[in-house]
């Protein structure tokens, strides 16, 4: 899409997960974003994303750094679409996302 | 050789009765009686160049006819007036600085006014004594900055001058009482005049001249904020408050700031609150405007007592049918007080909590941006520790407990600490970081040749920081080191906080300095709108049975 940008992130280390139902979570709305996770073969976590908001790559690799390390998660992979949330929205999207993988509360 | 002159002990009293002599005079004025088109020969007659003038500019009612009517006055006759106010809001507060009917200026808020005062005084049309805190200002009405005139607003007056100010009685009685007992000239505005009031607010013998406006006198709905905008962080960010906060410290009377933070909490508690089992145990009584998002609070039984600063528009027969909950009078209308809730936020009060724009690493928190002279209201007064507090509770003795802990000497004396909460999402709109190393403030009070930056809530008065990260309890930080890293632990992805040290941190974590989220038992999932007690405007009208009747711009149904 036209002044959208594009980044990806691999993190390596934490437990596999079990293999899981695709699981989404929020909306592709203003100041929004949506989460995709699936379960993926290996043992890394492959975040993906399409952004509305340009530039502040470095602020999400310390946002999904950070989420990795809350999480210690592996064999999965994500995607995120994107329409200018804060980093505050994303990591509840993200913590919502998985508190639905794993079926339990934290 | 001459005699000594006789001193004279009256002779503000004198001064006072030949202005009045001079008004009464004048075409258009009977008695108290003035008609609305003789207000600017009234005031020509009534004031003298270098008086001090208070206009009612308070934070909603506003003596908007009687503003206009000043900036009409000929310059030649007035002049170099020094205003005392506590709020400029309208445009015409600061005409009279423009048009050279003034020149001193002493404050206590500007809020849609700040830009311009920033121009206006860095083009020189205007001195700042002080910016000040409400109750402080009205302190300075009764010592050294006692007004010659007032310009009051009232919803009503009698024939023979008393006065109803109704709901929005606010500021008006602080200001008059100051100017009626030392000699000054009291004018008000009235939107009516009847012959039997609803009751008396003010006596007719403290009131020299009413005058009729032609239109009601404005008041702002500052306090109405739409469930719809309500965003599941900050449904997240009230959970952690009811949760790490209310409940951890059994909180019982606070106050609470006017953004959509707080309107999440008032929302949360029929909720979350409920869920908790801390209806009862928690939020009781409140120094507190009436809110429209407290209605299925009160609705459901939690809240004892609101005493208010003010009013707000739409919640009048609200209040009306639950004098239970609020202070009304013998007719059934809300009384406000600005001067007594400010007093009952600061010294009966076991918490406040409100927003900000900016906090530094001390945890000092300001308001004030560059170009922008704001100041804070009654936020100062509410966001500090009482030192004067004597009386006992147990959410103020547990907060004076954990700071003192092991705390040698004088400081370690035992005694109790108000709860100061700082509820800030870590980014702004637009990206802006609301964690930074230097405040704005202290570039603004370079740029305005202020004496001291213009800080709104000191850090050593801040208990909390509370953001979507997690919670930091100052109130546990030894030294300065820990209370830097506990405030940025919770500074999220900001410059600020991506520069905490990670080790410290986690130590602080171990220690319950700082509480994450899941630390405290939540589950982001809780974390939606689904969970405030009421979602939409409409919402808040249903749950009020329909009382609440919101001014227009809030009726999207």
């Amino acid at each position: 899409m036209a002044g959208m940008e594009s980044l990806s992130f691999t993190f390596d280390g934490g437990r596999a997960l079990a293999p899981f139902a695709p699981t989404l979570v929020g909306v592709v709305a203003s100041g929004n974003l949506e989460v995709l996770v699936e379960h993926a073969a290996g043992t890394g976590c492959r975040i993906d994303i399409d952004t509305s908001a340009r530039g502040f790559g470095g602020i999400w690799e310390a946002v999904l750094r950070d989420f990795h390390a809350r999480h210690r998660a592996a064999g999965l992979s994500v995607a995120i679409h994107d329409m200018g949330a804060t980093p505050a929205v994303v990591s509840l999207r993200l913590d919502q996302a998985m508190a639905a993988v794993r079926g339990a509360t934290p | 050789m001459t005699a000594l002159a006789e001193p004279s002990w009256t002779r503000q009293r004198d001064d006072r009765a030949a202005r009045l002599a001079r008004a009464a005079a004048l075409p258009g004025v009977r008695g108290k009686a003035v008609d609305a088109d003789a207000v600017v020969a009234l005031l020509e007659a009534l004031l003298q160049p270098g008086d001090r003038v208070c206009q009612e500019g308070d934070n909603q009612k506003q003596a908007d006819f009687l503003a206009r009517a000043l900036t009409q006055v000929a310059p030649a006759r007035v002049h170099d007036l020094h205003m005392v106010q506590s709020v400029l809001s309208l445009p015409e507060h600061l005409d009279v600085f423009e048009l050279g009917i003034a020149s001193r200026l002493d404050f206590s808020f500007s809020g849609p006014q700040a830009a311009r005062l920033a121009q206006l005084l860095g083009a020189g049309k205007l001195r700042i004594g002080a910016i000040h805190t409400y109750l402080e200002l009205f302190g300075r009405y009764f010592v050294d900055l006692t007004p010659k005139v007032s310009l009051i607003a009232a919803q009503m007056a009698d024939r023979q001058g008393n006065l109803y100010t109704g709901p929005n009685t606010e500021d008006t009685p602080a200001i008059v009482e100051a100017t009626a007992f030392k000699s000054g000239l009291v004018v008000a505005q009235v939107d009516r005049v009847v012959d039997k009031l609803p009751r008396v607010d003010i006596p007719s013998d403290w009131v020299d001249f009413v005058v009729q406006a032609p239109e009601p006198a404005f008041i702002e709905p500052l306090f109405t904020r739409d469930p719809a905008q309500i965003s599941e962080i900050q449904v997240l960010m009230a959970m952690m408050a009811i949760k790490g906060i209310y409940a951890e410290y059994g909180v019982q009377s606070l106050n609470h700031g006017i953004g959509f933070d707080t309107a999440a909490i008032e929302l949360l508690l029929p909720t979350y609150g409920e869920r908790l089992g801390l209806k009862g145990r928690i939020c009781r009584h409140w120094a507190l405007n009436p809110h429209p998002a407290l209605i299925p609070a009160i609705e459901a039984g939690w809240v004892e007592s609101v005493h208010s600063f003010g009013s707000e528009l739409g919640m009048e027969e609200y209040v009306r049918a639950r004098p239970d909950v609020f202070f009304t009078g013998p007719d059934g209308s809300l009384r406000s007080n600005r001067a007594f809730c400010q007093a009952a936020g600061h010294y009966a009060c076991d918490l406040f909590i409100g927003s900000t724009l900016q906090m530094d690493m001390q945890g000092n928190s300001s308001t004030a941006t560059l170009g922008r002279i704001s100041g804070f209201g009654g936020a100062p007064n509410m966001g500090a520790d009482a030192r004067g507090r004597r009386h006992a509770s147990a959410a103020w003795l547990k907060a004076g407990r954990e700071s003192r802990e092991g705390v040698p000497g004088v400081r370690g004396t035992p005694r109790g600490q108000k709860l100061v909460v700082q509820m800030v999402e870590t980014f702004r709109e637009h990206m802006q970081p609301a964690f930074v190393e230097t405040l704005d403030a202290w570039k603004l009070a370079e740029q305005a040749g202020l004496d001291l930056p213009p800080i709104m809530i000191y850090g050593d008065d801040v208990t909390h920081v509370l953001t979507e990260e997690g919670i930091a309890n100052l109130l546990l930080c030894r030294n300065d080191e820990e209370r830097e890293h506990a405030i940025r632990g919770v500074a999220g992805f900001t410059p600020a906080g991506q520069k905490r040290d990670r080790a410290m941190v986690e130590r602080l974590r171990a220690r319950g300095v700082i509480r994450r989220p899941a630390d405290l038992g939540i589950d982001p999932r809780d974390a939606t709108r689904n969970l405030l007690a009421a979602r939409t405007m409409r919402d808040l009208v249903r749950a009020s049975g329909g009382l609440y009747q919101p001014p227009r711009r809030f009726r999207n149904w």
